[in-house]
């Protein structure tokens, strides 16, 4: 965990007191819509279709127990009793209201939680792997560099009015859970062959209407240069980015239109101009950063405990284990995925009561520590194996131990047309169907690793475009279609799917998705071989001839 | 942003101005008496593009109690209920289409 600092603290608290003022000002007709609207955006309130919704960023995805039931609080108190993780490693509240904004922000605000830059032309919550830090194999933990941008961008003055929001993603990992590859710059942590460690930066990856595969600008800054170097991209952007059209304004389109050769060069010449400025981290500055962080005072445990040999003859224990559990770089601990997707349920919503019992099983079993992660599913990241069978059975009985993390129910699907006002189409309903579909274990197992990805519009929230199965809805004459796309992959392999033909009705998604899934099983060349894989091999046609051929 | 007296106005049937209220973000209808109502039943319905921009820029004016009026299409049925126009407006009178994870 991070401790935040005096000046965090006061910051986060002046927030409070600044937007307290501005609601009652609001409401009492002191301030417009139109003079109001900037303020509560910087504080995370959007209008949805029914409510106001709030959204608050949850650092690097990083959560103490006593946050998440600061959560369950909010939800329990100003909204109906549960809360929506997203894609960016924030939650959502959809049904707050003005009024007990203020109230909420300061509840927060108690144990360091706020919303600030989680909506606007700013930097964005900066998000990585939800398992940093415990991840075998890491380079080291992302999140002091992390902290470091948190830091440096807050309230950043020069960056606060971008031409449009910006993301950054960071991973350590080879594997890369972050979707580096879809976001404003992506950042790969590794060491050169000098043994020094530093970053790939890649740049201009997005989704929404345009989707872009980031492209590495540059394929080693040393740590000590992250700033300034991010500092120089920030300011090519600020400079050329497209401020006249909402459309073209991401930094993807000027990257796409600069050309990567011409853009790097331009931020060359920026980076050389002020590299060995104020920016340059000095060890000291990072050490400082590293020092914050506390890990857990982990016991000299060993790999499979007797308890977790026993219990493996229970089968459903054995499937979760299987599905769910994943290997630490600590002996005899492991990291557990909690599932947000149960059969039938809302993809990513938790109730308040989930988040309370969570909590204390962080408590009990996880060193007080909780993570989210972009797939909407939270972790426990420091487990003993010893205790995974209890664990399970208190995961099982909130119904957060639905062993489908990566199977074809772990949906990813945005608020769509039952929240959002920008929407098309629904998207929930459609994930619902399709986790009723596939509610099998054994079928869902048999099938193997395939990420669905839902969204209600072209914004791409539920990053349909990097979805093994992309499903987006459009509308047609005021009805609800979808157009289904394939192939797709968030991963290192980053990839944006291929649309398999015309868009099909709200009714026959799920068939669509059955018989995308079903000519998979039939053409797979091995049992191993991925969907993922066999549409790489196939291509989309003989997808698109079983989608299409009775349509 | 153009005001409600400028915009070009197309309605192609009854329509209704909605909004949703500032205090709560509730969704809300322009009545016949100056007023908001969370009732369709209750609401105004104007059928000519005069009509509809009278009312949106009567609502338009009430700038403390709603945000963002617009006008949308509602269908007049034969016994007079009025039911919303679209999926959208149909959400948005009742609500999601799904379960909430936990029953109010
Ligand atoms: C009030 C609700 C929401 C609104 C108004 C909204 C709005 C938008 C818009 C306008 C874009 C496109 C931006 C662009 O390309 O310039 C976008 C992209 C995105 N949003 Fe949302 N969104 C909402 C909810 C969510 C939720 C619930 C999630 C997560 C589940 C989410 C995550 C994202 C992501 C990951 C992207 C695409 C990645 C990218 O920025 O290129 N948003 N959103
Ligand atoms: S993708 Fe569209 S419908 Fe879904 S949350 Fe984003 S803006 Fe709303």
């Amino acid at each position: 965990m991070y401790a935040y600092d005096e000046i965090d603290r006061t910051l986060i608290n002046e927030r409070v007191s600044e937007f307290r003022d501005q609601v009652k000002r609001r409401l009492s007709g002191e301030l417009t819509e139109d003079e109001f609207k900037m303020l509560r955006l910087m504080n995370g309130v959007y209008l949805q279709l029914h409510a106001y919704m709030f959204r608050v960023a949850i650092p690097y995805g990083t959560l103490s127990a006593d946050q998440m039931r600061k959560m369950a609080h909010v939800a329990r108190r100003y909204d109906r009793g549960y809360g929506h993780f997203t894609t960016r490693q924030n939650i959502q509240f959809n049904w707050i209201k003005l009024a007990d904004l203020p109230d909420a922000l300061e509840d927060l605000a108690k144990v360091g939680i706020h919303a600030m830059q989680t909506s606007g032309n700013c930097t964005r919550n900066i998000t990585t792997d939800q398992w940093a830090g415990v991840a075998p194999g890491e380079v080291e933990d992302p999140r002091i560099w992390c902290e470091l941008l948190r830091q440096y961008s807050t309230m950043h003055p020069e960056f606060s009015f971008l031409p449009r929001k910006f993301k950054f993603a960071i991973t350590a990992s080879a594997h890369d859970r972050a979707a580096i590859k879809v976001h404003d710059i992506g950042l790969r942590l590794h060491k050169n062959d000098g043994g020094e460690t530093g970053f790939e930066v890649l740049v201009g990856g997005g989704l929404g209407r345009t989707p872009f595969i980031g492209k590495t600008i540059k394929p080693f800054v040393p740590g000590r240069d992250l700033l300034s170097y991010v500092e120089a991209i920030l300011r090519v952007y600020n400079q050329y980015g497209r401020r006249d059209n909402i459309y073209k304004a991401r930094i993807k389109i000027l990257v796409h239109e600069l050309g990567i050769e011409k853009f790097a060069a331009e931020v060359e010449d920026e980076w050389l101009a002020m590299r060995d400025n104020a920016l340059t981290l000095d060890d000291e500055v990072v050490e400082d950063i590293r020092s914050r962080f506390t890990y857990p005072h982990y016991k000299q445990l060993t790999d499979l405990p007797d308890e977790l040999k026993a219990a493996s003859a229970d089968p459903h224990f054995e499937a979760w284990r299987l599905n769910s559990v994943a290997p630490h770089r600590r002996p005899g601990y492991s990291i557990v995925t909690l599932s947000l997707k149960p059969i039938g349920g809302p993809p990513g919503d938790a109730t308040a009561d989930q988040m309370d019992a969570i909590a204390d099983l962080a408590d009990k079993y996880s060193f007080g520590e909780i993570r989210v992660g972009h797939e909407q599913n939270l972790a426990l990241p420091h487990v003993a194996q010893r205790d995974l069978p209890a664990l399970w059975r208190a995961l099982d009985k909130i119904g957060v131990a639905t062993p489908n993390v990566n199977l074809v129910t772990d949906i990813i699907a945005c608020p769509g047309l039952d929240y959002c006002s920008l929407a098309n189409t629904r998207s929930i309903p459609i994930a619902q169907e399709l986790t009723r579909r596939f509610a099998n274990h054994d079928t869902a197992n048999l099938i193997g690793r395939l990420h669905v990805n839902i969204s209600g519009c072209i914004n791409a929230c539920g990053h349909h475009h990097v979805g093994h199965i992309g499903i987006l809805g459009v509308e047609k004459n005021g009805e609800e279609f979808y157009q289904i796309t394939i192939g797709g992959r968030a991963d290192e392999h980053a990839v944006v799917g291929t649309l398999i033909g015309p868009a099909v009705p709200y009714a026959d998604v799920a068939d669509v998705v059955e018989d995308i899934v079903e000519a998979y099983l039939a053409l797979r060349a091995r049992p191993d071989e991925l969907f993922i894989d066999a549409v790489k091999r196939l291509g989309v046609e003989p997808f698109k001839e079983r989608v299409y051929a009775t349509r | 942003m153009t005001s409600p007296l400028q915009q070009k106005i197309k309605i192609t049937g009854p329509s209704v101005i909605t909004a949703n209220r500032t205090w709560d973000g509730a969704v809300i209808y322009r009545d016949g008496q100056h007023g908001w109502t969370t009732d369709l039943s209750s609401a105004a319905v104007v059928r000519t593009a005069d009509d509809a921009r009278a009312l949106l820029t009567e609502s338009t004016a009430d700038d403390v109690g709603a945000i963002g009026p617009y006008i949308a299409p509602v269908d007049v049925k034969d016994d007079g209920t009025i039911e919303p126009g679209n999926l959208r407006e149909q959400i948005r009178r009742q609500g999601v289409t799904i379960d909430l994870p936990v029953p109010a």
